[in-house]
């Protein structure tokens, strides 16, 4: 017979089962015993200690953004379990696969409001794929196995393990288990019979063909294949926020950005197309506007591995269930070799007047304060555009995701469905683990850089070699902005009183710069980049400087405001 | 138009999935009607019967939603016309209003309920069947001012159709795993 094993030490076997390495986590009580477990997988199981457990679930996100792999915590009960719940959200709506693990009061105080005792497996339920508390040690390999299985499979998402503290000091026979199948959930559905062909004749009819590139195409692993189709049948393409890397920016069919901050081309040519392609994204009304108003004229084709996101948002005429993976490269045998070059032509019209009027007053100014957008193109260009760019909440993020460059596929990193200040930081560090191999450029404001500042100490003790670099315009600028186009410049608690960034990082002792210059700009981002391990540079921008274009809320997509 | 739906639903017997059925329907702002939870025909397998007023696009909607959750098999709406549906209700009558009014018992038989407990109190009467005619049957009784207590369980349905959704999606599942199992072995 095997020698038994604690719950605890069956759960490092378990986690080393399913090939983890790497661990966003930080102790406390009722999670001891784990810990204890851990100090004796050092060698294997790498734990990084954050600074709050809000920063574990950031990191385990970036991490498994970049990575592909999931994303693991491991926190303690109560307030270390509410800690994570931002970071679940943020998990689940934007179907990042994290495995939570959290510790939990023992079976026989249950309900007893037991300290640091919180349901966390009723407060996640409507946050997670799936939550699930482990009540005895034999559960554990079970458990581990579904979440593992939950997690990534499918359209991936969050899983809660709610590891009690007895099921990890009880005795067990471990063998290790393999989950590759939940009869309640079909990780890989087919089309309905005829769907394919039916996109297709659509397609193959269209004369003003769009598509619409989400996250789903990088979930799925499925660039290349959404490269051979939009080639094969010249089908102009624009991308949602968490789909902007799918396709090369350079990638001629690449129209650009959709959604509120996105490009004027793309949002326009979505009220005059004939054939709408969504793949892999679910009509989120920042991409939408006022969806009583959205693509009225198009036929929609809409490929999407769950089925209640078609019809959800917007009236489907073709839904084409699977992983796009499979649905893209068998759509790709059905369709014509097409041209359709008047059409993509007629893009270059938009392009034309967003670049005069928005993009080259935004990256090529000639005097007065830095612009975000100039700091974002200068940082990607030094990074021959193949960093991963990883952003907080506000101006920044949408001026990060409209002027980096993507080369490379699973390159952008930011909170989309939730818009998490707070977020750039950690997940950033997260980011530097699961892709040792790249660059991590994180883009934060002044807010959200502080909303987690305690994960400095994670970034110093780490030496996580994140490029971060904070946009400082002395203002809560995304809100400012609304306040000065639709409530009467009335500035409501957006300004915001500064510390000396550069004494925090010398106090973390992080190498870092401060740049207000437009001359010193370049040579700033040289010496980032020149830095071994972390560092900040503090660029000093124009304190009100608004993103635009725009699609105020509740507005119509092909009426962007150019200016305000 | 809003229209009276019920919608079946069957899922693993895990707990905590009660909750998270409920929650699809409080999300979208649609109030339940009537709720009855228990075991199915199928071991392990829970099946929810749900009412509720809601028009055809929600009910849709609330379907593919609660089809989302991981332990959830299936879940189908159905109108009256597609279901056979029944409910069970108990009316807890005064002993001396019932006796002073002899058409009360008629009622009773008329509506081919029961008397199922007497004594000089109160008596229980028990009635199953469709919606309507346990509350005609309330609402006929308390004419007579003696109803003291009503209560009506949730609805009970079954679809008339002729296939079995359940247990034909089981065998789909079955054959398809084993067939993925397959493909990857000659892979
Ligand atoms: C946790 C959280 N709180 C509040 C908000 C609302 N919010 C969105 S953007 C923003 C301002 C962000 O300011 P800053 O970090 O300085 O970035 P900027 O917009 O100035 O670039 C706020 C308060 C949010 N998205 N997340
Ligand atoms: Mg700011």
């Amino acid at each position: 017979m095997n020698q038994q094993i604690t719950g605890a030490e069956a759960l490092m076997r378990s986690l080393e089962h399913q090939g983890v390495t790497t661990l966003f986590g930080y102790p406390g009580g009722s999670i001891m015993p784990t810990f204890d477990a851990l100090y004796h997988h050092k060698d294997t199981l790498n734990h990084i200690l954050v600074r709050h457990e809000q920063g574990a679930t950031h990191a385990a996100q970036g991490f498994a953004r970049v990575s592909g792999e999931v994303g693991v915590c491991l926190v303690t009960s109560g307030p270390g379990a509410t800690n994570t719940l931002t970071g679940i959200a943020d998990a689940m709506i934007d179907s990042t696969p994290i495995v939570v693990i959290s510790g939990q009061t023992p079976t026989s105080m249950l309900g007893t409001d037991a300290f640091q005792e919180v349901d966390l497996v009723s407060v996640t339920q409507p946050i997670t794929k799936w939550s699930y508390q482990i009540r005895s040690a034999k559960d554990v390999a079970l458990a581990v196995a579904r979440a593992f299985f939950l997690a990534k499979n499918g359209r991936p998402g969050p899983v809660v393990l709610d590891f009690t503290k007895n099921a990890q000091t009880e005795m067990v026979d471990y063998e290790p288990m393999t989950v590759d199948f939940v009869r309640s959930y079909d990780t890989n559905p087919d089309p309905k019979e005829g769907a394919l062909e039916a996109a297709a004749a659509l397609i193959n009819q269209a004369e003003r063909p769009l598509v619409l590139v989400g996250q789903g195409v990088e979930l799925g692993d499925a660039q290349t294949e959404l490269k051979s189709l939009v080639e094969k049948a010249d089908l102009p393409c624009g991308c949602t926020l968490l789909g902007l890397s799918a396709l090369p920016t350079e990638h001629p069919l690449n129209m650009g950005m959709l959604g509120m901050h996105g490009n004027l081309a793309p949002n326009v040519k979505t009220n005059e197309c004939d054939v709408l392609i969504a793949v892999g994204m679910r009509f989120d009304d920042r991409v939408t506007g006022n969806t009583a108003t959205y693509a009225k004229q198009a036929k929609v084709i809409h490929l999407d591995i769950d089925p209640s996101e078609f019809n959800k948002n917007i009236a489907v005429d073709v839904p084409v269930l699977g992983n796009c993976k499979r649905t893209l490269k068998a759509l790709t045998e059905l369709v014509n070799e097409a041209k359709h070059t008047t059409w993509i032509e007629s893009f270059a019209e938009y392009d034309k007047v967003e670049q005069a009027r928005v993009i080259e007053p935004e990256i090529h100014p000639t005097s007065g304060p830095l612009n975000m957008g100039e700091v974002v193109r200068a940082v990607s260009e030094a990074t021959n555009n193949e960093a991963i760019l990883v952003t907080d909440v506000g101006q920044n993020q949408m001026m990060a995701a409209r002027y980096f460059n993507y080369s490379k596929n699973r390159s952008i990193v930011t909170s989309g469905g939730l818009g998490t200040m707070g977020f750039g930081m950690p997940a950033a560090i997260g980011a530097t683990f699961g892709r040792p191999d790249r660059t991590v450029c994180v883009f934060m404001g002044d807010g959200g850089f502080q909303m987690n500042i305690q994960e400095l100490g994670t970034i110093m003790e780490q030496q996580a070699p994140v490029k971060m670099i904070l946009m400082n315009n002395n203002y809560l600028g995304n809100v400012r902005q609304w306040q000065a186009m639709f409530f009467g410049r009335r500035y409501s608690f957006t300004p915001m009183m500064n510390p000396d960034y550069m004494q925090i990082a010398s106090a973390y002792n992080i190498p870092a710069r401060r740049v207000a210059e437009r001359e010193e700009l370049q040579d700033a981002i040289r010496e980032m980049l020149a830095t071994d391990g972390p560092f900040i540079l503090e660029a000093c921008v124009i304190e009100e400087g608004n993103v635009m274009p725009m699609t105020p809320p509740g507005g119509t997509v092909d009426k962007m405001m150019l200016e305000c | 138009m809003k229209t009276l739906y019920t919608l079946i639903v069957h899922s693993e017997n895990i707990a905590g999935l009660l909750n998270q059925v409920t929650a699809v329907f409080t999300r979208r702002q649609i109030n339940i009607e009537s709720l009855n939870v228990s075991a199915s025909s199928i071991k392990g397998i829970h099946k929810y019967t749900i009412t509720a007023w809601c028009t055809e696009d929600e009910i849709k909607k609330v379907v593919k939603q609660i089809e989302r959750k991981v332990d959830v098999l299936q879940a189908n709406y159905f109108t009256d016309a597609e279901i056979y549906q029944h409910e069970i209700a108990l009316y807890k009558l005064a002993t001396p209003g019932f006796q002073a009014n002899p058409v009360a018992s008629k009622i009773i038989r008329r509506h081919a309920a029961r008397v199922v407990e007497v004594n000089p109190t109160f008596c229980i009467v028990e009635k199953n069947g469709m919606s309507e005619e346990i509350t005609s049957l309330y609402e006929e009784l308390q004419q007579f001012g003696i109803v003291l207590q009503f209560v009506r369980s949730g609805r009970v349905a079954i679809s008339t159709s002729c296939f079995e959704r359940l247990n034909e999606y089981l065998a789909f599942r079955e054959e398809k795993y084993n067939k993925e199992k397959k493909d990857e072995k000659y892979d």
